[in-house]
């Protein structure tokens, strides 16, 4: 049964949205840290994409998107009424989530979105959550609304100055964790660089670091290892194992090169598609 | 025995009409062209109607062997589909994939002097020939379609053989089946493993149509253990049946192996299979490109993913075993195909490292030569290696088969069921069902990566027992 969107916000034109799906069954399991597996159209690739928030009530979903290629691209012609043929999930394993005291959250880019439920989860067990966001200039940074609605206290960062701290949000990161001793946990969503920065920030502090990794997948479910990852020197499977992993572990410069793997292809897609779609 | 030795001349083999390697390795279309009428006819005559039939012990299922060829001899093709249909639901995918020259045509007496009746081939040529004049003739054999019992319900995790078996045998009985797969196809590995020029997909299609029109719903993308829950549904549900394959794929364990170019045979084939990626980017799911294609592993996986290769257009492929090719699992036609089309063998040979360029591509495999030593714990010779002997293989694409471990996606949301020491569902050998009452299993998840007949006895045996349990 193809999943129905119930509602679409554009948050950077023609580049990122929030979609509401009807997904009942998938709301009602759905925690902190799951993702869904997606597909456009019969021909259509499967793509993951994390639940960043979740309305067991309502029987919904959201998910926010950053266009990259073709199958983001796809899902972006798609406006409120239209359906997705398949949805999937939900996936992975939910955040370990525990009432310890002070977390800071860290989401770049798309990334805050999906860090959003996390903080979610942190907030509402009663953990203190500060929020640290940034994105390249102010029009590009999302959910800050949402995310000012339940965390104790939001940082932000533009790399051009246009909002906030003027620079990257490791540096806000540095600072809070020097002043603040009490934070038990980071957790960081974003670009694979700004999550390797995040998890070399907080080292020296030696405070646990939770990264949530977006390798390439297939299945989803544990069955093709396109996902795998090192961490601590072991192969793990980030669909089945993860998607979060001690960021202290994790081999970013591995994880960046697989990402790379398709790029040809993927490229090649991109254009085709382009080009049918401008043709009519 | 007096009986059963051949009396009459030998007659040969009747051979399979194949596509021309040269063709075939270019396409997907199927490699094994199915016999003509006068083929079967002639290959059904070398059956000598034995009485004590000994070609029936060996078939997983018991198909009644002696008779359906039989009823070939006589050109009564319906009613050899009848007897197949009776302990095998699915025959046009058995007579394509089974490992007969193991099982059935090891036994057949004509085998000891010459060569065996190709029973494999006649039971495909009964399957693709007959078509069954209603869905419930498709799933049973039989036309006699049972009343829907009302207010009884069954679930079947899974989509793979073992649970089309189980849902044809539930819904036969009249009893309302939900599959719940996770994939966004239904079939499993005859969907997304196992390659079109060998099994092609409107096969499966077939057979996946006859259960829907029987009442048989396909829920797909719902994981078991993830958007349903097994305990959930023993509750909704009369019984449930857990078929959800082996899945995790091995890896070899050596350096090298997260290069960018090292894939599972699992991956590869399920983009291509699954994905269509043979026809990108019409279809969006791409494959990995590769010129030098080594492929890991014997069995008929790794044959697969090397014809595939081939067909996707690799230079060369070499499949790297450390045994020999007596040795080796895959069925004999499938290593015979692949050897036709231009399948490399690097036998003796095991990986030591995999080795990479500084943006972690793929270049080269050092290999390592093997000699075999002793038997060890599965009959077959030990293969040790040879001190001094490491050889490297250029190699832009490699593809490991090495087989599968449990899946723990289901296992470990559902911490009732017990599981044996490898890590598969525990069961009741005669009924299949586990330490959960009223949760059955069957297929790869309760034997570790076994065979599709293998999967399908299992599910049938498992679906006699549930419907035993509901109807009494
Ligand atoms: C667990 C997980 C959660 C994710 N959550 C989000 C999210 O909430 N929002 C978001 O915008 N993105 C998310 N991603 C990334 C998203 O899946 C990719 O951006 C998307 O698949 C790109 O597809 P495409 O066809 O548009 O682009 P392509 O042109 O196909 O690829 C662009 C890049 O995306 C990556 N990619 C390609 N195919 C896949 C694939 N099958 N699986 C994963 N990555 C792939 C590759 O690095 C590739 O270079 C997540 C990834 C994972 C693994
Ligand atoms: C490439 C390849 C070639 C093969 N060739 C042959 C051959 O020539 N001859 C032969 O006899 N055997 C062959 N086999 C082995 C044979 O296919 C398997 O033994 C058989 O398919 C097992 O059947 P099954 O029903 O146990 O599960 P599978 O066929 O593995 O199907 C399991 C299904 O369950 C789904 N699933 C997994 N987890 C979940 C979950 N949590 N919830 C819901 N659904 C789930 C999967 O997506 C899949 O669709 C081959 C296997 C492979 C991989
Ligand atoms: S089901 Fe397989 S083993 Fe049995 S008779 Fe047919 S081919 Fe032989
Ligand atoms: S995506 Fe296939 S195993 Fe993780």
């Amino acid at each position: 049964m193809p999943t129905p969107i119930l509602s679409k916000e554009s948050l950077i034109p023609g580049k990122t949205s929030k979609l509401v799906l009807e997904a009942p069954q998938i709301a009602k399991k759905a925690q902190p840290g799951h993702f869904v597996i997606l597909r456009m159209s019969e021909k259509g690739e499967r793509i993951p994409l994390t639940i960043a928030d979740a309305d067991p009530e309502k029987g919904t979903i959201t998910i926010v998107y950053l266009v990259m290629g073709k199958s983001t691209a796809l899902l972006e012609s798609l406006n409120t009424g239209d359906t997705i043929l398949d949805l999937c999930g939900p996936l992975g394993r939910a955040t370990h989530i525990e009432k310890r005291g002070t977390v800071i959250c860290v989401g770049g880019g798309t990334g805050i979105a999906a860090m959003h439920h996390i903080a979610k989860g942190h907030s509402r067990i009663g953990n203190k959550v500060v929020g640290v966001i940034g994105a390249r200039s102010k029009d590009l940074l999302l959910f800050e609304k949402e995310l000012k609605s339940f965390v104790d206290e939001l940082l932000i960062s533009t790399d051009d100055g246009s909002y906030g701290h003027k620079g990257l949000v490791t540096e806000l990161l540095k600072d809070r964790l020097e002043k603040d001793k009490d934070v038990f946990e980071v957790v960081a969503v974003g670009p694979v660089p700004m999550m390797a920065a995040v998890a070399e920030t907080t080292k020296p502090f030696g405070v646990r670091t939770t990264v949530s990794l977006n390798s390439i997948m297939v299945d989803g479910i544990g069955m093709c290892g396109a996902c795998r990852v090192s961490v601590g020197g072991e192969t793990k499977f980030a669909c089945v194992d993860g998607p979060e992993f001690d960021g202290h572990q994790v081999d970013f410069a591995e994880l960046r090169r697989r990402l790379g793997a398709f790029r040809e292809q993927e490229t090649l897609s991109l254009e085709q598609w382009r080009c049918s779609c401008h043709g009519k | 025995m007096e009986n059963n030795t051949p009396k009459k001349p030998a007659i040969p083999r009747t051979a399979m009409p194949c596509q021309p390697p040269e063709e075939r390795r270019h396409n997907f279309k199927e490699v094994a062209l199915g016999y003509t009428k006068e083929m079967a006819a002639a290959e059904a005559s070398r059956c000598m109607q034995c009485k004590k039939p000994l070609c029936v012990g060996g078939c997983p299922v018991e198909v009644p062997i002696r008779d359906f060829i039989r009823e070939v001899q006589q050109g009564n093709l319906e009613e050899a589909y009848r007897i197949i249909k009776g302990t095998n639901s699915l025959p046009a995918v058995c007579g394509r994939v089974c490992p007969q020259e193991r099982q059935c045509e090891s036994k057949c007496v004509l085998g000891k002097k010459g060569e065996p009746v190709a029973i494999g081939r006649l039971e495909r040529f009964v399957a693709d020939s007959y078509i069954a004049s209603s869905a419930c003739e498709q799933v049973t054999g039989d036309n006699a379609c049972a009343v829907p019992v009302k207010g009884k319900k069954v679930a079947c995790i899974g989509s793979g053989p073992s649970s089309l078996t189980c849902a044809g045998v539930c819904a036969a009985a009249g009893i309302k089946v939900d599959v719940f797969e996770a994939l966004h196809e239904p079939g499993g590995v005859l969907i997304y493993g196992i390659p079109a020029f060998r099994l092609p997909k409107n096969v499966v299609a077939i057979e996946i149509n006859g259960l829907r029109q029987t009442g048989v719903d396909f829920h797909l993308n719902h994981v078991g253990g993830k958007t349903v829950d097994v305990a959930e549904l023993a509750q909704e549900y009369d019984a449930v049946f857990i078929g959800v394959g082996a899945g995790l794929p091995m890896f070899l364990g050596v350096p090298g192996e997260n290069l960018v170019g090292v894939f599972s045979a699992n991956e590869y084939l399920t983009r291509v299979n699954l994905g269509r990626a043979y026809d990108f980017p019409n279809y969006d799911t791409p494959a990995y490109p590769g010129k030098n294609v080594t492929v890991f592993g014997a069995g008929n996986v790794a044959m697969d993913a090397a014809r595939t290769a081939l067909r996707m257009g690799a230079e060369n492929v070499h499949v790297v075993y450390r045994r020999t090719r007596a040795e080796m699992p895959a069925r004999l036609e499938e290593v015979e195909h692949a050897e036709e089309e231009g399948v490399q063998f690097a036998m003796l040979s095991a990986p030591l490292r995999f080795n990479g360029d500084e943006n972690m591509l793929l270049k080269s495999v050092t290999l390592q030569k093997m000699e075999l030593g002793e038997p060890d714990a599965s009959g077959r010779r030990r293969p040790l290696p040879i001190a001094g002997s490491e050889y490297e293989m250029d190699t832009d694409l490699a593809i490991v088969a090495l087989g599968t471990r449990s899946n723990p996606v289901l296992l470990d949301a559902t911490p009732a069921l017990k599981l044996n020491k490898r890590g598969y569902i525990e069961v009741n050998e005669e009924t299949g069902e586990t330490s959960m009452p009223g949760v059955f299993a069957g297929g790869d998840i309760v034997t570790g990566s076994a065979t599709v007949i293998l999967a399908m006895g299992a599910g049938r045996r498992a679906g006699q027992a549930i419907v035993k349990r509901i109807l009494g």
